[in-house]
């Protein structure tokens, strides 16, 4: 009678977490403050990237964007000048293609490495092959930063969100989120704005 | 002349829109070329009506017997354009049941044109398409629905009891089983 009670109870469980699942799968993810995991994925010039390799590193930009959507084009040259002014300052840009390239194949290896030499990508761009990484992250879209602080309890996520707030035309941006976060960061300071919003693509899985 | 008229009448329709805001006569007079070139690309020819996001609002709350699906995508959005099938098909099986299906269009003005109007004529869509054109996406996203990230397709269900908002694709299945619980 016991064993049965608790196969009822284990059933209305697990019915409660199909039905509630359903229309949230997009919560999971970092907040402000947690630590963010490292990863291992492979850079379009082959060689394998990890945070961890970036011994002098303060920070990293933890982009996550790809080939085909409209809003990440719109901001390859953003996402370029932003890597050459903050790598200098300690804070890199990792790129990381979270879309499965066999249900977009725009985005594949070879066309990330063939994106990569005609914008002339500085910094790693990487394919989250499996597509382990993003959801750990909680990414839902691209572009979608991750701003993380390297500290000595692990790399730590101070701003999620969108670059600045006019994805169609840079000339026009008003406020740079992400500037103003590294910048606030860089200084010691409180980022005011830790988390923003912007129409992106989602990411196919 | 015929142009002249026709810009009188842009400049009309311009002022007019601006009511909300309170703009000396000098500020507007500084703003005309702006303004001029912001209509002209928007192109007088574009067939579906553009909202910023202050327009558009209303459309969101509306109190009327109706339910509203309020569908935001795109041309580029792949999974966008798999699922507007099925919201047409809802739009016509339920119009007796007091449903209006309106699909928001976050198309990037040089698309409007090249892909939006003929997309639409191509698939014959007979839901109303609206354009949404406000590039404050930080400061409107979380008015549409507190929840939403950003990411399209997304869509609103609401009447005025309640409302309902889904940041993912929908099969026809899905779209059926959340709107009855608005119509029953």
């Amino acid at each position: 009678m016991k064993t049965l009670k608790v196969l009822g109870l284990l059933a209305l469980v697990v019915l409660l977490g199909a039905f509630s699942s359903k229309f949230t799968s997009t919560d999971a993810g970092y907040g402000i403050g947690d630590t963010a995991t490292d990863f291992s994925l492979k850079n379009v010039d082959g060689k394998m990237v990890s945070l961890s390799d970036f011994e002098n590193a303060k920070g990293f930009l933890v982009i996550f964007t790809c080939n085909t959507c409209p809003y990440s084009v719109a901001y390859e040259d953003r996402i370029n000048a932003l890597d050459a002014k903050y790598k200098p300052l300690g804070v890199p840009v990792i790129a990381i293609n979270p879309n499965n390239p066999e249900k977009k194949p725009g985005d594949s290896f070879a066309a990330m490495k063939t994106r990569a030499a005609e914008k002339g990508f500085t910094f790693p761009y990487l394919l989250d092959e499996g597509q382990k990484i993003y959801p750990q992250y909680g990414a839902t879209r691209t572009p979608h930063v991750y701003l993380l602080e390297k500290t000595s309890n692990g790399n730590v996520v101070k701003y999620i969100g969108a670059i600045d707030d006019n994805s169609r035309d840079a000339s026009e941006v008003e406020e740079k989120f992400v500037e103003n976060a590294v910048d606030s960061m860089l200084a010691g300071k409180e980022i005011k704005t830790t988390t923003t919003r912007a129409i992106g693509c989602s990411i196919k899985v | 002349m015929k142009y002249l008229m026709f810009f009188g009448m842009l400049m009309l329709f311009i002022t007019s829109g601006c009511n909300g805001k309170t703009k000396t006569d000098n500020k507007e007079k500084d703003a005309q070329p702006e303004y001029a070139e912001v209509q002209s690309e928007l192109g007088d020819q574009v067939k579906f009506p553009i909202y910023d996001f202050e327009s558009f609002e209303p459309l969101l709350y509306k109190e009327d017997d109706k339910t509203y699906i309020i569908n935001f995508w795109a041309t580029w959005c792949k999974p966008c354009i798999v699922e507007l099938p099925y919201f047409e098909k809802v739009n016509v099986e339920q119009k007796n049941n007091n449903v209006e299906v309106i699909l928001v269009s976050l198309d990037m003005p040089s698309m409007w044109k090249s892909k939006l109007e003929p997309f639409v004529e191509k698939k014959d869509l007979k839901s109303k398409v609206i354009i949404l054109d406000d590039p404050k996406q930080n400061d409107w996203i979380p008015k549409v629905a507190e929840e939403w990230g950003g990411g399209i397709p997304a869509t609103l269900i609401y009447n005025k009891d309640k409302r309902s908002f889904y940041e993912q694709g929908l099969t026809y299945e899905e779209l059926n089983e959340e709107l009855n619980k608005f119509i029953n």
